[in-house]
């Protein structure tokens, strides 16, 4: 359980910090008035709906954390057998990396109010993803072409199961992707829709960054970098 | 007075949350049913919770006819008993407590206790409610499907929860538990999302963290400990759900079932349980925080005192919602597990009686010299106190490894978590209906049939389960639905186990008094007012009760004081709403 752990322990810091920013050594009962001078006592000025994706985007994490987390308890007992990686994997790491970076470039786009360039980066963005998952979808066939079916080993179930799950998380941002999409083609006011691309854009980068966790953890790399951790601790 | 200090004059216009749309219901339909409106959604969370909790009830009296009587009813089977065991367990966890403190108390007090219009994603906040129901109505498809319902106890162990010993293990029941699980997990996580920005995000101006009721104090750290233990549990559920219908061995090892060596090999059942009480004690705290908030509201706003400290309390709800995530393998002593891990667990359990007794001082002191009103709200806020200590005290008992591997497995342990969270947290939910109904119908609920309640409900709860404490050190097991012939087991626990069975159902028909009390008073009660408590906090200054949609009229309220400004010395009345800048005197005080 300590991936989880680990990844709770930087969110009660976050926490933390954010809570040492709220005046929790205020004497309420003995301040009156609507506060209006003291620091720290409004909302955050960030739009709304970004705190909600940031909300979000921790739970996602703490998801991923546990999948991690049961991961390496599961790795451990003796019926354990590495599954090869697909090279394909590489190629959709980059078709995702390319998607990530064609949202950056529509967000800056939407900033200059260019619309065509911004249009062009949803595109592309959304076309990359939809190639990602199709992507997947076939290292998953060549993994059952050569035996590494679901159920044969907790090595091969871990790998669909968390690729899958990630999978599903790049469709439910598709979704959202795809109603940006039909505002930037529509009539959207252009701070909404500068808005809504930044949100799609964040979304992707975190996706990004768990796919690349998720990579790193299925190949076998994360394991062997906490053994070499742990010879240098004993 | 002179310590005061006050900022700014009288005429300070409200802020409006720009960003945030409040949408306008068209028709009876976008109203009543498809509502966006927190107050509607609070209204269907709590209904759908209660009359899924009147399922768990009735399953309750099930298992206590068959404890008390054992053998006279023959439709109670070995396997229905567990079904029973269950199915109460589960419901009254996660669908009533959790629903109802958060999706139910969360929705309605959240929004009028900051001076917000509504929460900041209402169309998220409805789609939470209708995969709520959803999941509520899988869960109630399992009682009908071929089989029955899962009966593998509410913790799901596996290996038998997905065995054919175990009911509903090889049929539907167990996938539709956990198909339950993950909707209720999906549904939540869309409404924890809102009661956590709607607090960062949709206060009033003026309304600081440090000036939030305290109710507001524990659902808000209950939501942000759920988004993030609920998790653990989607994912021991996904797991279960892998191994039982794809065949993988994420906690199955390799087993002979009936003879026949079944294809499953090498899983670990106690990672389920390691993911399952990551989620599983948290859980526990998800229940009690918003608990301990409202319990501490009623009890300044009915003893018309300002709570005793209340920094304090904030940083206590804090500081046991951080703790309790690492707690959880004490309820895996009995595991096998390495004894400094049973040692580590141990002593942070013990720790968490810390803030949580500062917690109960702090009632008592704000009980201390007050004006105590031995009102409804009041005297169920008190009896909650009574029975929280209790069963805290019972909980001192099974933190502790050595004392624990003993009663473990027995009635003991049930005794203390229904004492701890069964009944200390429903007689806050009742004591908190008492108190806001008058809000959302604008009629109190009766009097003499709240009383009646009250009374056989609290002194009902002790006969059950400070008897079933007695039973359980006598080392009587729980899980067993018939004890037998035992040589340990002397006849006075037969006659007790009848006499528990027998206040169990006093009790329950008190709840249908209730329940009866709670349909009646919507149109014969009392008419409330919009403010029958004298209470401070917004809710209470809605200009109309129950509030329109909106909540606020024109204007959203401002700010200017916390929360428990009671028995005021220079005040009109004896207390000063949190929006009322306040008597002259009072606001120019020098500084």
């Amino acid at each position: 359980m300590s991936v989880i752990l680990i990844f709770l322990l930087v969110m009660a810091g976050f926490a933390a910090w954010w809570l040492s920013h709220q005046r929790l050594m205020a004497k309420p009962w003995l301040e009156q008035g609507p506060l209006g001078g003291f620091e720290g006592s409004d909302r955050s000025t960030l739009p709304t709906a970004k705190i909600g994706l940031g909300v979000f985007l921790a739970v996602v994490g703490a998801l991923f954390a546990l999948f991690a987390s049961a991961y390496f308890m599961r790795m451990e007992l003796s019926d354990w057998r590495p599954l090869p990686m697909p090279g394909l994997l590489w190629l959709n790491t980059g078709v995702l990396v390319l998607s990530s970076v064609a949202l950056q470039f529509s967000l800056v786009a939407s900033r200059r109010d260019e619309r065509d360039l911004m249009r062009l980066g949803l595109m592309v963005g959304g076309l990359a993803a939809v190639i990602f998952l199709i992507g997947q979808l076939i290292a998953w066939q060549q993994l059952v072409a050569d035996g590494y079916v679901l159920a044969g080993n907790p090595a091969n179930s871990f790998f669909y199961l968390i690729t899958g799950l990630h999978g599903l998380h790049i469709v439910g941002g598709l979704v959202a992707l795809g109603r940006t999409a039909a505002g930037a083609w529509g009539e959207d006011r252009p701070e909404r829709l500068r808005l809504n691309i930044e949100l799609c854009a964040i979304y992707w980068h975190f996706l990004l960054v768990i796919w690349l966790a998720v990579f790193v953890l299925l190949a076998g790399w994360a394991a062997e970098f906490l053994a070499v951790c742990r010879q240098l601790l004993i | 007075m002179v310590d005061v200090t006050s900022s700014g004059g009288e005429a300070i216009p409200p802020a409006e949350v720009a960003d945030v749309e409040l949408y306008h219901p068209q028709s009876w339909l976008t109203k009543y049913v498809f509502s966006q409106d927190a107050k509607i959604i609070a209204i269907q969370y709590s209904s759908t919770a209660l009359a899924i909790g009147l399922v768990a009830l009735v399953l309750s009296w099930l298992m206590r006819l068959q404890l008390g009587f054992p053998g006279t009813f023959d439709f109670i089977t070995p396997e229905a008993y567990y079904q029973f065991v269950t199915m109460h367990g589960m419901i009254m966890v996660v669908y009533l407590l959790t629903a109802l403190f958060l999706g139910g108390f969360g929705n309605y007090l959240i929004p009028l206790m900051v001076g917000a219009r509504d929460m900041v994603f209402p169309y998220a906040n409805m789609l939470s409610y209708w995969i709520y129901l959803l999941a509520v109505l899988v869960l109630v498809v399992s009682f009908f499907a071929p089989g029955g319902p899962t009966g593998a106890g509410w913790t799901l162990y596996p290996p038998q929860a997905i065995l054919g010993g175990t009911p509903g293990g090889q049929s539907a029941g167990i996938i539709l538990m956990l198909v339950s699980l993950i909707l209720f997990i999906i549904g939540f996580t869309m409404g924890g999302l809102n009661y956590v920005v709607t607090v960062l995000q949709g206060r009033a101006r003026g309304m600081t963290l440090m000036r939030m009721p305290l109710t507001v104090w524990g659902i808000f750290t209950a939501t942000v400990m759920a988004l993030f233990a609920f998790p653990a549990l989607f994912v021991a559920s996904v797991m279960m759900l892998f191994d039982r219908l794809l065949g993988t061995s994420f906690f199955m090892p390799a087993l002979v079932e009936m003879g026949e060596q079944l294809s499953y090999g090498g899983g670990s059942p106690i990672l389920f349980q390691h993911l399952f009480w990551f989620f599983g004690h948290p859980e526990v705290y998800i229940v009690a925080l918003p608990a301990f908030g409202i319990v501490s509201d009623l009890i300044s706003t009915h003893a018309r005192k300002n709570i005793f400290g209340y920094r304090m309390m904030v940083w206590a709800i804090v500081i046991i919602g951080a703790l309790s995530f690492v707690v959880w393998a004490h309820h895996m002593y009995v595991s096998g597990m390495n004894p400094y891990f049973g040692f580590f667990f141990a002593t942070t359990t013990l720790i968490i009686a810390v803030p949580t007794a500062l917690k109960v001082y702090n009632w008592v002191l704000t009980l201390w010299r007050g004006d105590i009103h031995l009102t409804l709200p009041m005297l169920f806020a008190l009896a909650f106190i009574v029975t929280f200590v209790n069963g805290g005290l019972t909980g001192l008992f099974l933190g502790n490894v050595v004392v624990d591997v003993p009663l473990s497995d027995t009635m003991f342990v049930v005794a203390h978590f229904h004492m701890v969270m069964g009944v200390a947290p429903i007689l806050v939910i009742f004591g908190a209906i008492y108190h806001w109904y008058p809000k959302v119908t604008g009629r109190m609920l009766n009097e003499a049939l709240g009383q009646f309640h009250f009374w056989v409900t609290f002194l009902g709860a002790y006969l059950i389960f400070f008897p079933m404490l007695y039973v359980g050190l006598v080392g009587v097991p729980r899980r067993y639905p018939e004890l037998g012939e035992t040589a340990f087991i002397p006849d006075s626990v037969h006659t007790l186990n009848a006499f528990i069975s027998v206040m169990a159902f006093i009790v329950g028909f008190a709840q249908i008094v209730f329940l009866f009390n709670l349909i009646w008073s919507i149109r014969n009660g009392r008419d409330a007012g919009g403010n029958p408590w004298r209470a401070t906090t917004l809710e209470w200054q809605t200009p109309e009760t129950p509030p329109p949609h909106g909540n606020w009229g024109k204007q959203v309220p401002v700010v200017y004081r916390w929360a428990y400004d009671y028995s005021v010395p220079n005040a009109k009345q004896d207390f000063l709403p949190q929006n009322d800048p306040g008597p002259r005197g009072l606001a120019e005080a020098p500084r």
